[in-house]
């Protein structure tokens, strides 16, 4: 006992004394990874660390372009709409050493599905996945999905015999309070194999030499040393100190330290989330306001009179520092559906907001309650501040409820709210993923983020229809007909589009990806 | 004298039972932990399975009610955000926080005591009037903003200590030391000088003021009367009566240090029982919040606990209930 304390003391003390591997990426962020079971969350920073290990048959490089990982081309059957082919990468080993076949395939996007699994929402389509030979898998789903690619970038692919030899063929209940092996060891294709873990603390990575893609890609970075500082200030601090070489999440007013000190940078780029107001339409009455048996923000002219008061300049350079993009939709640039008309930004115009609130019968304003988060989004509470003054303007009283984020988002899917912030990022690209979850009336399956209390049968219509349409034009038609009555209702008062900031000491080199996932095999140490 | 440590046992039950009660009631307006277990995409239909299976449903009563049966037999349920049991989650972290408070404690009585000795023996002294003034900073500036001022100083600007976490850890079986390695101590610093600082100054201020009234009493004249050293008298005869109050205040000192480390926790990323209590109140966490609570409530009632039979043992009159 007493000769191990003495070697491991010995052992820690030259570590700390030697310096780091000029190739180690000291790598800090808010918050940690919340399970190393790939399928058991859906959530940033636990796919982001997952992103690490474990590789998905197709992913999203940093600019947003598809790429292949584990499989080489893609695309839907000749012979049957129904059905997408995927040819795999030959020649992939997993950590362990084990051979990647279509039956790990097989086995990973089943487990995926299963009822534990918080991926199954992006998998619904699939009725069927078999494996055609050993590098050929077809997906069977329940009518043509061409969008089935982008729902399948953060689906990892195991290894099933590992799995089952460690008992984690199923996915961990975390809801049930399980661990498993997989929760906690992991074996996967990627570019770093783990090497510890202490949750919340540390988590080590060092370089798969026997990566498939070890010519292919810079791989610069041969160990990842990851470690959570929830604190803003303390962050910055420890990029400042030299602690850390990357960090995500700077706060905006921090940016201009950070980017004046020698020897760091910072870089942005905009983010895929969209911040906006929604206001419940639906409802005869609202709880929140001051106006007696009718409701004002049924009126489309209240609702248009509220979006020219939002003075999104004054919000972009005041609140944001800068650090947002002004909207006129509620899709990110990066979104198929997306159009420069449709997403610029409407301009001020209080005069004109002024008559149509007097043409409303709402000359005299009214009181109502705004809702919105203060943990969630960049600076979410000052927005909802600038935005209590602007309302004033077109004598709308404002009464502002922040809340933190695991209060203020039931008030929203329980239609407790009248008047909210939400913001939105769309992992699929594609604009149906908004128009479920935003536009279509509130059902079992769809609309669970919908607020407004907006219904209208053609536009479900057109919506369910999007999951199944095959001709891209004419999808794309649709898509940009449910647009437009979405913004001749305006359904939603769009705000700006975040913008993503990274700091990083100036030897390293990438660019910001758009879903705040670094994937540091891209990244170049100089 | 029995039946008086027996009514002390129950009263302490009491206010355990009481705290749980309350901290369970108060779970209800943190917010729903259905938003963040499951994602955006989430149906209806699972966050209704997920409410049933986490008894979420119940009346806050029930829930209070199954926590305590489970929690009388050793089950504290299991972390929402981790998975894992939440004591087991809790007992991971316990010696962090241990280690730090431990260590606060000990600075804030050495220095608090020396100091407060050194001020009451040279009233009138620059030096003293020096440390009683920049002592009213560690009593008046928020402990978050002493921690990142110190953070700026010696991480950024000097480069001397690192700005966040325990450094390298050692393992004893399930305890974890920072104590035995050179990063583990240069991290210990700032978080143990921004911790102990307000009770530094406590204790100082206490021992200055008791230290000056014990200097005026007669048995101190009487000894220079009698010719004795000033160092016989003021290090044999007063300091010792000087200490008695401020042990008992110092002793429930250490429990407030341990229980209001979050924030220098947080400020410092220490992987303690206080940063694991701010994360789960962010992520609703319950099964965590209320072991923490249980377990500092606990803690305190231990101690005030011990005190009292101190007391007890101490002075006669407060025994079988005369004077009570």
């Amino acid at each position: 006992m007493r000769t191990n304390l003495m070697v491991s003391v010995t052992v820690a003390l030259l570590a700390s004394t030697s310096f780091a591997a000029a190739n180690t990426l000291h790598w800090a962020r808010a918050g940690d990874s919340l399970t190393l079971d790939p399928h058991a969350q859906n959530e940033g920073p636990t796919h982001a660390l997952a992103q690490q290990i474990y590789e998905p048959l197709v992913l999203r490089d940093m600019t947003g372009a598809y790429e292949g990982a584990l499989a080489t081309d893609w695309g839907p059957s000749p012979d049957d709409p129904n059905v997408w082919i995927f040819n795999l990468r030959e020649g992939v080993t997993f950590h362990d050493g084990a051979d990647f076949t279509s039956e790990d395939v097989v086995f990973s996007i089943t487990r995926a599905q299963s009822e534990d699994s918080d991926m199954k929402e992006l998998l619904n389509s699939i009725v069927e996945v078999r494996a055609d030979g050993d590098y050929t898998v077809e997906f069977v789903t329940d009518g043509p999905n061409p969008i089935l690619p982008a729902n399948l970038t953060n689906l990892f692919m195991m290894d099933r015999g590992w799995a089952e030899a460690n008992d984690s063929v199923d996915v961990q209940d975390i809801e049930g309070g399980e661990v498993t092996f997989a929760s906690l060891n992991t074996n996967g294709t990627g570019p770093y194999i783990l090497v510890s873990r202490e949750p919340d603390v540390r988590t080590v990575l060092t370089l798969n030499e026997d990566y498939w893609g070890i010519d292919m890609f810079p791989l610069d970075v041969t160990e990842i040393i990851y470690t959570p500082i929830q604190n803003a200030a303390t962050r910055v601090a420890a990029l400042l100190s030299g602690e850390v070489d990357f960090i995500q999440d700077v706060p905006v007013q921090d940016l201009d330290r950070v980017a004046s000190t020698d020897g760091l940078e910072v870089i942005t780029a905009p983010q895929n989330r969209v911040i906006f107001f929604g206001m419940n339409q639906g409802a005869a009455d609202l709880e929140a306001d001051d106006v007696d048996g009718a409701n004002p923000l049924a009126d489309l002219r209240v609702r248009q009179a509220m979006n020219l008061a939002i003075n999104r300049d004054a919000i972009q350079q005041i609140v944001m520092r800068d650090q947002s993009e002004p909207a006129g939709m509620i899709a990110p640039p990066f979104v198929n559906g997306w159009t420069a008309e449709l997403d610029a930004a409407v301009s001020t115009d209080i005069a004109a907001a002024n008559a149509l609130m007097e043409e409303a019968g709402y000359g005299d304003g009214f009181s109502i309650r705004l809702d919105c988060p203060n943990d969630r989004y960049i600076n979410d509470e000052a927005i909802c501040q600038a935005a209590v003054g602007m309302m004033a303007q077109i004598g709308i009283d404002v009464n502002l409820a922040a809340r933190p984020k695991a209060q203020h988002f039931p008030l929203i899917t329980n239609d407790e709210t009248d008047f909210y912030m939400l913001g939105w990022g769309v992992p699929t690209y594609d604009s149906e993923y908004i128009f479920n979850f935003l536009v279509h009336t509130r059902t079992e399956n769809r609309g669970s983020w919908n607020g407004t209390g907006y219904t209208n049968e053609d536009i479900d219509a057109m919506i369910v229809s999007l999951s199944s349409e095959t001709d891209l034009d004419v999808r794309n038609a649709t898509i940009a007909s449910i647009w437009e009555e979405v913004q001749a209702e305006t359904l939603y008062l769009p705000v700006h589009h975040q913008v993503l900031n990274w700091g990083m000491a100036d030897h390293v080199e990438t660019i910001v990806d758009p879903e705040d996932q670094p994937r540091f095999k891209y990244f170049v140490l100089n | 004298m029995i039946y008086s440590i027996l009514k002390r046992a129950v009263q302490s039950v009491f206010v355990l039972l009481l705290v749980g009660l309350v901290a369970f009631s108060m779970f209800r307006f943190v917010g729903d932990p259905v938003d963040n277990l499951l994602g955006q995409e989430r149906t209806e239909a699972d966050i209704e399975r997920v409410r049933q299976e986490l008894g979420l449903n119940d009346p806050f009563v029930v829930q209070y009610w199954d926590f305590l049966s489970n929690a009388a037999r050793g089950d504290m349920g299991v972390s929402f955000r981790q998975g894992r049991p939440a004591m087991e989650v809790i007992l991971e972290r316990v010696p962090a926080t241990l280690e730090l408070a431990l260590v606060s404690a000990t600075f804030a009585m050495t220095l608090g005591i020396l100091l407060g000795i050194y001020t009451a023996i040279h009233r009138k002294s620059w030096i003293s009037n020096a440390i009683l003034a920049i002592s009213l900073i560690g009593v008046s500036l928020p402990t978050f903003l002493i921690g990142i001022f110190l953070i700026y100083i010696f991480a950024v600007e000097l480069g001397w200590l690192p700005s966040f976490g325990r450094g390298d850890v050692v393992d004893f079986g399930w305890w974890s030391t920072g104590l035995l390695t050179w990063t583990g101590l240069k991290s210990l610093i700032l978080p143990a000088f921004t911790l102990g600082l307000y009770q530094l100054t406590l204790i100082m201020r206490l021992v200055r003021s008791e230290m000056s009234e014990v200097l005026k009493q007669d048995y101190i004249r009487f000894a220079r009367a009698r010719g004795l050293s000033e160092r016989a008298i003021n290090f044999r005869h007063a300091v010792k009566n000087t200490l008695i109050p401020v042990v008992t205040v110092a002793g429930l000192q250490i429990g407030s240090i341990i229980a209001f480390a979050i924030i220098t926790e947080t400020v410092f990323q220490w992987p303690g029982i206080g940063l694991l209590f701010i994360n789960s109140i962010q992520f609703v966490d319950i099964p965590i919040m209320a072991s923490y609570l249980m377990l500092i409530s606990v803690m305190f009632v231990v101690i005030n606990f011990a005190v009292d039979l101190l007391y007890l043992a101490i002075d006669p009159r407060l025994r079988d209930g005369k004077g009570a």
